[in-house]
């Protein structure tokens, strides 16, 4: 079924919808420290939005909850919902497997696994139970094309994914995260152990899967967020200060702090 | 005081480095003295020395190979004078082997030439002075063969060589035909025995439920026969060497006659060459590493004991590692932390520490009476009742002795491949549920290939621990004598029932129940060298294994 999935994704229409990911009144906790602060924000399909704020102000937190990523910790709570196209995350009639499917991840620091590199981009592709040699071929070389990284390696695709470079690596990383086409992309901070050129390539990237994807992104660097998203959300001390277009939040922020943050006063 | 307190170059607590390293130095040394004594009190088995004719004040010789040397009891400390052991052999004659000499009283001692030696199935070696050799025809050769040469003067030279090529001959044709009959004797005899055994039973079996037995009593008879055909057999072949022999006189004067069958090796230890001596080092090893024991295990070769304790620790492994590893997922990925979980791991680690013989109790009575005697009951209850009671798996055995140890070295691995799973870096297991993967699809595609190296580490050590383990195999099955090997020729091939043989159990065997102490000693150390290099090769294998693994993980260092 997953499979059927995956062949055959319609093609969505050009506008899509404007709350394709809904946050309402978010909360959450890890045991007794309140993370983040009630908030809701709805992010629309196939652009990209960027979480900005200093460190431990929540932005990886919520990054982490659109995938439920933070279940692998003990003692979390949270209050109100988030639903991807109106269906919420929390359902319990949702696998949280399904759920991981539709959003894929890139993570801060480059973890591949220590398989080939085509085994690698094939993993979500395999757990989901492909076998069918023609599909995991096409869809490694899809992948890795839209990663930017096919020419570089496709004469080594059974090679270790360890020996790698760093930009290489994190590269392989998407291209994993994007090969059984999920709806949604998060990534934490991507490009925060690359160097610039590295980090140009990935920009570049994210600029042409947007077309795809919706993506969140969780970025220190502002001059990325300006860079790459349509949409930006200023977060401090688990709050959600201020979410607006980019070109807004960084021309003419609505908030003291988001300007104080942006013009490099703290942070 | 005052002067302390003044700045000084050397930083404070600088010599206590000094004193750490010394924790280091009495380990190194101790390790090193160990492996220095086994070492040459080992090799002393295998190394043929010249052996001396020693003349006494008393006027008697003694023909034996130096063994040591050793302050006297009783002497003055001031002045203290020394002692000799001699290896004498001639054992039916002289009613020991070795000899203690004192020093003073010994006038002379010079190396015969013609000095043979003799290693014997039977009574320890022999160092005698040869006369006269029979072959297997009967005829007679004398052993010194008189030679002359002339020199270019025209002079004549005296030459005496030996006939020792033709004692080498004869005890190769002598081992050649004792070896064709102990294959009839073990290989052939054996499986007629197997099967007469199987015969009576299923003859008990027919007599009890009064059923024909007339093709049965017909199948024994033929077996019987076939049992004393070869038997004649073998006795035909070893005639074959009956008239060889070789008569001499020991040190005493006293007339020798050695069979020719009865002799395992000959050499001349006062004419050899070094490199014959190399060459004899050899041979004995390689009878050391491939041969059956002889004369209650104080000679011969330990190959039973060998291969025993190979495939107890292989089985062992076995056993251990799928078990170790699946209860240190669940330990690890499933069970909730809490007061139970903690309880269970303070029990597993505590397991590690029960001394060896608990588990050797448990074992015999929860292996081996339990699960042994239910299994008789369940699957062999004919050969109990048709057999006079005589358990098969109810007693003990190779599966018992590779279960108890597995169960002894259960914490091992489990703590090993909680710490290996642990050590897995977060992000990979991130990498594996954000693609949609299952718990299970993470721990098996990623985790445990990840931790492989760690796991194989703790299969390391419990492999090294179980193959030096005795205490609790000497009660759930490893015996002195196992007349036959746990793998052979029958089905099913691997005999999880029978008893073995193992190289620690045999260490202890020879060094404190051997009758014989001093023929003994030099085989314990030797088989100690032989259990520490086996431990070692097991470890070197699992090593090589782990680095090739984590040279694959090279890198996945975050």
């Amino acid at each position: 079924m997953s499979n059927a999935r995956f062949q055959a994704r319609p093609a969505t229409d050009q506008t899509g919808r404007p709350d394709f990911i809904s946050i309402k009144n978010f909360g959450f906790w890890y045991g007794d420290k309140k993370a983040l602060k009630s908030m809701s924000l709805d992010i629309p399909e196939r652009q990209v939005v960027a979480f900005i704020g200093p460190s431990g102000c929540g932005k990886s937190t919520l990054l982490r909850n659109l995938n439920r990523m933070n279940d692998l910790v003990d003692g979390i709570r949270h209050e109100g919902d988030i639903e991807i196209k109106g269906q919420s995350i929390y359902d319990p009639g949702l696998e949280v497997i399904s759920l991981r499917r539709r959003v894929g991840m890139v993570f801060q620091k480059s973890n591949p696994f220590p398989k080939s590199i085509y085994e690698n981009v094939v993993f979500a592709l395999r757990v989901m139970g492909v076998k069918n040699r023609a599909v995991l071929d096409e869809a490694c070389e899809t992948s890795l094309r839209k990663a930017a990284l096919w020419d570089e390696v496709k004469d080594r695709l059974n090679d270790n994914a360890l020996g790698l470079s760093g930009g290489q690596m994190q590269r392989l990383c998407i291209a994993r995260a994007i090969a059984n086409r999920p709806e949604i992309l998060l990534m934490d901070e991507p490009c925060s152990a690359l160097d610039p050129i590295a980090t140009g390539k990935i920009e570049e990237l994210i600029h042409e899967l947007k077309a795809q994807f919706t993506i969140v992104i969780v970025t220190h660097s502002m001059q990325q967020a300006a860079r790459v998203s349509d949409r930006t959300a200023f977060f401090y001390l688990g709050e959600l200060i201020e979410y607006d277009t980019t070109e807004k939040i960084f021309m003419n922020p609505g908030q003291a702090q988001t300007e104080a943050y942006i013009s490099g006063r703290f942070g | 005081m005052a002067s302390s307190s003044s700045d000084n170059s050397t930083p404070k607590g600088e010599p206590w480095v000094w004193f750490t390293s010394l924790g280091l130095i009495v380990g190194l040394t101790m390790v090193a003295g160990l492996l220095g004594l086994v070492l040459i009190n080992g090799f002393s088995v295998f190394w043929a020395p010249q052996v001396p004719t020693v003349k006494l004040k008393d006027g008697s010789e003694i023909i034996g190979q130096f063994v040591q040397r050793r302050v006297r009891p009783n002497s003055p400390a001031s002045d203290p004078q020394y002692e000799r052991q001699y290896q004498i052999g001639l054992r039916e004659l002289n009613s020991t082997s070795y000899v203690w000499v004192d020093e003073l009283n010994i006038t002379d001692e010079k190396f015969t030439r013609e000095t043979l030696g003799l290693e014997r199935m039977e009574n320890g070696p022999a160092f005698i002075i040869p006369k006269t050799i029979v072959d297997s025809t009967g005829k007679q050769h004398p052993f010194i063969v008189p030679n002359a040469t002339v020199d270019s003067a025209g002079k004549f030279h005296p030459i005496y060589t030996t006939a020792f090529s033709l004692i080498r001959a004869e005890v190769d044709q002598a081992t050649l035909i004792r070896e064709r009959v102990l294959d009839i004797n073990q290989n052939k005899i054996g499986l007629v025995n197997a099967e007469m055994e199987e015969t009576r039973i299923a003859l008990r079996r027919a007599e009890d439920r009064q059923e024909p037995t007339v093709e049965l009593t017909d199948k024994l008879k033929t077996l019987d026969l076939k049992f004393a055909e070869l038997k004649k057999e073998a006795e035909e072949i070893s005639k074959l060497t009956a008239l060889g022999h070789i008569e001499g006189i020991d040190a005493k004067g006293r007339s020798v006659t050695i069979p020719f069958a009865g002799i395992v090796r000959a050499w001349e230890p006062n004419r050899m060459t070094t490199l014959d001596r190399i060459g004899l080092m050899f041979s004995r090893m390689q009878e050391f590493l491939f041969d059956a024991p002889r004369e209650a295990n104080t000679e011969g070769g330990l190959m039973p004991a060998i291969f025993g304790t190979l495939v107890m620790t292989v089985f062992m492994s076995m056993l251990v590692t799928p078990v170790g590893v699946i209860a240190a997922i669940y330990l690890k990925e499933y069970a909730k932390d809490g007061p139970v979980l903690r309880v269970v791991r303070i029990c597993v680690n505590n397991l590690a520490g029960v001394p060896s013989i608990v588990f050797g109790v448990f074992g015999l009575g929860f292996f081996v009476y339990v699960l042994g005697g239910t299994i008789d009951q369940l699957f062999f209850s004919d050969q109990l009742k048709y057999n006079n009671n005589t358990p098969v798996f109810g007693t003990g055995g190779l599966l018992w002795c590779s279960l108890t140890l597995a169960l002894m070295t259960l914490p091992v691995v489990i703590v090993a491949t909680e710490e290996a799973l642990s050590a897995v870096p977060r992000g990979m297991r991130e990498a594996s549920l954000a693609a949609g993967a299952s718990k299970w699809q993470t721990i098996r595609d990623i985790l445990l290939p990840a931790s492989a190296p760690g796991i194989l580490t703790g299969v390391i050590l419990a492999m090294a621990r179980g193959a030096g383990e005795v205490a609790p195999l000497m009660i759930v099955g490893v015996v002195k004598l196992a007349p036959t090997l746990p793998i052979d020729g029958l089905a099913p091939f691997l005999h999880l029932d029978r008893k073995f043989m193992h190289l620690g159990f045999h260490i202890y065997d020879l060094g404190f129940q051997s009758p014989d102490s001093d023929a003994a000693r030099p085989m314990v150390f030797a088989t100690t060298l032989l259990l520490i290099i086996l431990v070692v090769c097991l470890n070197l294998g699992a090593i090589t294994i782990r680095n090739r693994l984590r040279a694959r993980f090279k890198g996945a260092s975050f």
